[in-house]
């Protein structure tokens, strides 16, 4: 067993008085790739909220590397080598595709010189290489609000990898993605984790991409974890099959 | 082809005075506009209006009286000192004014220029109330110059100021700093998500944004050759804006076009009606309506479709 990289221990939220997690405690271990399955509005994306800093839960706490970081902003967690990308891409939609990657390599590298270009030969090479690997090398030029849904879901995934993180969360990765685009995304997506030993904590409603690419799967259920394991445990799991799959 | 373009209109610029002597004067506070103007437009690119920024240009100002007042009689000196005295005011300020955006980011800029102005018409045994304070005629290099000269030198030394400071501006918009700056517009959320301290960017312009508007505000303090109130009150910080929108906010230039183009056309529109204000009035509804990207726009696009 290798040691947790993040550990969220007795997480308490409730927004109205409907509970997104109630003492709900995770671990994700060095190297895994966790998927966090469930209905809409249980709670998932809430729990990469706490874990990045942008709400605070009403009781419990975040560990990184064993480090309380539950108080910490999302800048100062992003600091600390911990990258999202989001349900809704968060993108610079004004700029470039090129300027958007280019940026993101900016603020990895620490490069806040006010005197040197953002557009350096070097970081506009890493920033295509990137581009390339999610298949939008093409669009560089493009503004990055002409994108497609799609093609901005997959920028916004590209301007995560871009911060060289050591824990990925991705909320809903595939979704907005087209069918045709879905395996190859993610065959990319995880040949670039395995490569740059980037642990990776992942939101999906993709059985099928869950049941590839998770080495386990969690499954939150009205702020709480229903079940837990492998992928071919969890789906065997009657329970889950009814409640979250929607089969008998 | 920019460098080029570049290049004929400061010649144009540096001969014109030779031409027609009364041009020089407008010409120096056209130019002392547009640093205070480009100031304005550094702050547009996060999507920031301030209708303010008067305050820097008067404080500068008012820093080259003051220091004139206790002895320091040197360009280069009070050039410097009273631009890192609007830095300074910047930096006060903007700690404070950074945290808001839109309308009340406006609005508040708007209101501590006013308690600006209102301090430096009241404080009469200070400032001079609003009779202001003079700017004597500095040495330059050690030597005392005539007043014809002094202007003279004063002109081309805010030329070269312009190219120089221009392109430095340029180079910081172009940095990721610059860049960060422009993405404060689109995506906070995300710039916090990359790590990069919102709040810094946005200090950093903020205080760039009040050195530009200081430099405009000594340079002006010499060619008037006094410094009043009105130099910070609110119809003068609108100004700023509307230069700034005229001339465009796409580039360094735009600035620098906008007040040339404002202070000629002013210049021009005086000798033939007293509602001159008028005439630059539809003059901005023009190109609001028709150059969206101000006057710089027209320059980039046919740049770009040269290429």
């Amino acid at each position: 067993m290798t040691r947790p990289i993040l550990e969220a221990r007795g997480l308490h939220v409730a927004f109205n008085g409907v509970k997104a997690a109630d003492g709900v405690s995770i671990s994700i271990q060095d190297g895994e790739f966790l998927a966090i399955i469930g209905p809409n509005g249980a709670g998932k994306t809430t729990l990469l909220n706490i874990c990045t800093g942008y709400i605070r839960p009403g009781s419990g706490s975040v560990l990184l590397d064993g480090h309380d970081i539950t108080r910490l902003s999302p800048r100062a967690i992003a600091r600390r080598g911990v990258a999202r990308a989001f349900q809704i891409p968060q993108l610079f939609s004004a700029q470039r595709v090129i300027d958007n990657m280019m940026l993101a390599l900016a603020a990895k590298d620490g490069l806040w010189s006010a005197i040197r270009p953002l557009d350096l030969g070097t970081r506009r090479a890493e920033a295509k290489a990137l581009l390339d690997l999610v298949g939008l090398a093409d669009d560089a030029d493009r503004i990055s609000s002409t994108l497609p849904e799609g093609h901005r879901k997959l920028l916004d995934i590209a301007v995560a990898l871009a911060l060289k993180p050591r824990l990925l969360l991705l909320d809903e990765p595939t979704s907005g993605v087209s069918a045709l685009e879905r395996f190859p995304l993610m065959e990319a997506l995880m040949g670039a984790l395995r490569q740059r030993r980037i642990t990776a904590l992942f939101v999906e409603h993709d059985m099928d991409v869950v049941a590839r690419y998770a080495s386990r799967v969690l499954v939150w259920n009205a702020g709480n974890i229903m079940a837990e394991g492998r992928p071919d445990e969890v789906f065997s799991n009657a329970q889950v099959r009814e409640r979250v799959i929607g089969v008998a | 082809m920019r460098t080029i373009v570049t290049a004929v209109a400061v010649l144009i610029l540096a001969v014109l005075p030779v031409a027609a002597p009364w041009l020089q004067f407008v010409l120096t506070l056209a130019i002392a506009k547009g640093f205070a103007a480009l100031g304005v437009a550094v702050l547009l690119r996060a999507g920031l209006i301030s209708i303010g920024h008067a305050m820097f240009f008067a404080a500068s100002a008012y820093g080259v009286a003051f220091l004139a007042r206790a002895g320091v009689n040197d360009l280069g000196l009070l050039l410097i000192f009273s631009v890192l005295t609007a830095a300074l005011v910047g930096a006060i300020a903007g700690l404070f004014l950074i945290r808001y955006r839109a309308i009340f980011f406006a609005m508040l800029n708007l209101a501590v220029s006013m308690v600006f102005y209102a301090l430096c018409a009241k404080l009469y045994g200070v400032t001079g109330g609003t009779d202001g304070m003079p700017v004597p005629i500095p040495a330059v290099f050690g030597i005392m110059l005539g007043e014809p000269l002094f202007k003279t030198v004063l002109f081309y030394l805010s030329l070269v100021l312009m190219l120089l400071v221009g392109l430095a501006v340029q180079r910081y918009l172009n940095s990721p700093l610059g860049h960060a700056l422009s993405a404060v517009h689109s995506n906070e959320i995300r710039l916090e998500y990359l790590g990069i301290p919102v709040w810094a960017v946005l200090l950093i312009a903020y205080v760039v944004s009040a050195a530009l508007a200081g430099l405009g505000g000594a340079i002006a303090g010499f060619a008037i050759g006094r410094v009043v109130p009105d130099f910070a009150f609110w119809t003068a910080s609108g100004h700023l804006v509307l230069i700034a929108v005229l001339g465009g906010i796409g580039g360094v230039p735009g600035a620098f076009i906008g007040a040339l183009f404002l202070e000629l056309l002013h210049s021009a529109a005086v000798t033939v009606t007293d509602a001159w204000n008028l005439i630059v009035g539809l003059t901005l509804i023009v190109v609001i309506m028709f150059l969206p990207q101000g006057f710089y726009g027209l320059f980039s696009r046919k740049e770009a479709s040269s290429l």
